[in-house]
């Protein structure tokens, strides 16, 4: 029986802006009451940890990377994007707010030693390699280390 | 009365999850035992705060919700 720590293991599939918000509130919070945190992003969730540029070798990988493009900039809210509308307005609004925005999240839980973990199988598969992450990225790694990281923690989220 | 806080921080305009993201970055400034003040305006720092330091296991010295903003004294316990 392996013994619980004061730890949170979030796996992210969605690469939505509002689910990504989400997935780095909870991180900053949990990481701020002192908890080891572990991020895996795996399939559309790399791209809240891509730096943006256009990835991909073949062909069908460069019009992934055309479609699909990456970084938290780039991606729209989950419902009512409305080509690329609905992200400005949600921006706009969020700004009006005073609602941190998803680059500073980010920063805020790299700063308070948030592990960031790529699924290796996902860049494979979408042909996104480790020098499209953002530097803070750690080596990609599989299943069996994110259930090792998920099997240690007393909170486990799957966004 | 409680000492001087070794930190004055100002959060106004700040909504979640910063305030707690910026407390728990001033306990890293300050020594255990000391303490740090801050002046907020999100209404959720009433229940945020508290939670937080229960969580991280900080002591919450004075919570105040005053006419314009909530007030706030925490200590480093750890």
């Amino acid at each position: 029986m392996i013994e619980k720590k004061n730890k949170m293991t979030l796996v992210v599939l969605s690469g939505d802006m509002d689910k990504v918000m989400a997935a780095y509130i909870i991180a900053n919070g949990a990481a701020a009451a002192g908890m080891e945190v572990i991020m895996f992003f795996t399939f559309w969730g790399l791209k809240a940890i891509q730096r943006g540029n256009l990835t991909g070798k073949s062909i069908f990988g460069r019009m992934l990377g055309v479609m699909n493009r990456g970084g938290v900039d780039a991606i729209g809210p989950s419902r009512l994007n409305m080509g690329g509308m609905g992200r400005w307005m949600f921006k706009l609004m969020m700004k009006m707010h005073g609602v941190t925005p998803l680059n500073e999240l980010r920063e805020a839980a790299i700063a308070l030693g948030v592990h960031l973990i790529p699924c290796q199988m996902s860049m494979d598969v979408m042909e996104i390699s480790c020098s499209d992450l953002i530097p803070e990225a750690e080596e990609p790694v599989g299943v069996a280390v994110m259930l090792e990281h998920a099997n240690e923690s007393s909170i486990q989220y799957f966004i | 009365m409680t000492d001087k806080p070794a930190l004055s921080l100002d959060f106004k305009g700040l909504l979640c999850p910063m305030p707690v993201v910026k407390i728990a970055m001033a306990m890293k400034q300050v020594k255990v035992g000391q303490t740090v003040e801050a002046v907020a305006t999100d209404p959720g720092v009433m229940a945020d705060i508290p939670a937080w330091a229960r969580t991280s296991g900080n002591e919450l010295v004075e919570l105040e919700k005053r006419e314009k903003d909530i007030r706030f004294v925490v200590k480093r316990a750890k």
